[in-house]
C-alpha cells in the first residue's frame, strides 16, 4: 500500500499553494486521478484524516474525480474506452494501442477560505 | 470570509519525480549506467543480480547494488557483497517500494564515481514501485513462468513503464501451464514492442543476449 506516501504528497502540495495564497484555511481538495493509476480512494480519505490534523488542511474533504482510460488502436484508428479488463482493439483485434486518458495522478485545486 | 478556488494541476508525485532527477543526475556526473530491478517476490530478482554481476565481472566491470527490503535482514544483501560487489541496505521500514529519497540517501554511502553499472533492487511487488520513478536509465522487470500468463492484464502500470521486461525461469515452461501468446499480447498492448529477454537464471539459457544489451548500455564498455 503506498497510499499513505501518496496521500502525504498531497498535503505538502495542497499547504504549499494554501500558504502562498494566505489562506487560513482548506476546505477542499480536488484529485484527478486515471482508472490506470492505482489508488483507493477510502484508504487515502483514512489516511488523510490523520495526517492532516493540525495543518490548515485540517477537516478539509477529498473529492476523487475519475477518468476513463481511452486508448486508441494504432493499426484501425478505432478509439475505445477500457472498461474493466485489458483489451486489444474491439474492432480489429490489433494489439498496438496508445493510451489516450487514463494516466492522470493530479492535484487539480483546493478550495479556500481567507 | 472569502472562499475561492484556486487551480493547482501538479502531478501528486512531482516531489518524486525532482528527486528522482537529481539522482539521476548524480548517476550520469559518475559516467555509471543505472537500473532498477522490479518484480513480485520471488521471480528472482536476487538471482538474477548475481548472475549479471558473476557474468561481468569477468569483463572488469564494476558494479554496486542497492538493496530494498521492506524488513532489516541483509540476507540479499549478503549474497551480493559475497560475490565481491559493494553493497547497500535500504530498509523500507514496512514500506512496499523504494522512492528517489531513499535511493539518494543510498547514493551517499556507494562508491558511485568508481562505478560501471548501478543495480537497484526494488521491493518485491508488481503495484506500488511502478509508482515511484527512482532516477535510473532503465526500469526492468523480471516476470517468472510459475507467476501465470495473467500478470501483465492484473498488473497493467508496472508494465506500462517499463524499458525491458525479463522472462525468467523459462526451465519450468514445459511443466507449466502458461500461453506465452497471451501473455506476450497483454504486454504488447501496455509496451508495444517492448525489449524483452527470455532467460532461465538457473541453465544460464538467454542470458547472453541481455548480457550483451546491457554492456552496450554501460558508457566505460564503449570504445
Amino acid at each position: 500500500m503506498h497510499e499513505l506516501s501518496v496521500t502525504e504528497s498531497v498535503l505538502d502540495i495542497a499547504c504549499k499553494y494554501a500558504e502562498e495564497a494566505q489562506a487560513k484555511k482548506v476546505t477542499d481538495i480536488y484529485l484527478v486521478i486515471g482508472k490506470l493509476s492505482s489508488i483507493v480512494d477510502d484508504s487515502v480519505q483514512f489516511y488523510w484524516d490523520f495526517i492532516s490534523k493540525n495543518t490548515i488542511c485540517e477537516n478539509s474533504k477529498l473529492h476523487f474525480e475519475r477518468i476513463p482510460a481511452t486508448l486508441l488502436c494504432t493499426e484501425c484508428d478505432q478509439q475505445y474506452t477500457l472498461e474493466n479488463d485489458l483489451m486489444p482493439c474491439p474492432n480489429c483485434g490489433s494489439a498496438k494501442v496508445r493510451v489516450l486518458s487514463g494516466d492522470e495522478f493530479n492535484l487539480d485545486s483546493i478550495e479556500i477560505q481567507r | 470570509m472569502t472562499k475561492s478556488r484556486i487551480k493547482i494541476v501538479e502531478k501528486i508525485l512531482s516531489e518524486n519525480d525532482h528527486m528522482a532527477k537529481a539522482n539521476r543526475q548524480r548517476i550520469d556526473a559518475a559516467n555509471t549506467y543505472s537500473i532498477n530491478v522490479m518484480a513480485s517476490p520471488g521471480a528472482g530478482k536476487t538471482s538474477f543480480i548475481l548472475a549479471t554481476i558473476h557474468a561481468l565481472l569477468d569483463d572488469k566491470i564494476k558494479i554496486g547494488v542497492i538493496e530494498g527490503d521492506t524488513a532489516p535482514v541483509t540476507i540479499d544483501s549478503d549474497k551480493v557483497s559475497d560475490a565481491g560487489v559493494p553493497a547497500v541496505q535500504i530498509n523500507t521500514g514496512g514500506e512496499c517500494h523504494l522512492d528517489a529519497l531513499m535511493v539518494g540517501n543510498a547514493l551517499d554511502q556507494m562508491p558511485i564515481k568508481s562505478l560501471d553499472l548501478l543495480m537497484v533492487e526494488n521491493v518485491g511487488n508488481l503495484i506500488c514501485p511502478a509508482a515511484f520513478k527512482l532516477g535510473t536509465h532503465s526500469n526492468i522487470l523480471i516476470s517468472s513462468i510459475p507467476e501465470g500468463d495473467d500478470k501483465p492484464y492484473k498488473y497493467p502500470n508496472i508494465y506500462r513503464g517499463l524499458d525491458v521486461l525479463i522472462i525468467n525461469k523459462i526451465d519450468l515452461l514445459p511443466y507449466l501451464e502458461f500461453d506465452m501468446d497471451y501473455f506476450k499480447q497483454g504486454v504488447e498492448i501496455l509496451n508495444p514492442g517492448l525489449k524483452t529477454f527470455t532467460v532461465s537464471c538457473k541453465t544460464g539459457e538467454g542470458l547472453d543476449d541481455w548480457l550483451s544489451w546491457l554492456k552496450a548500455k554501460i558508457p566505460s564498455t564503449q570504445s
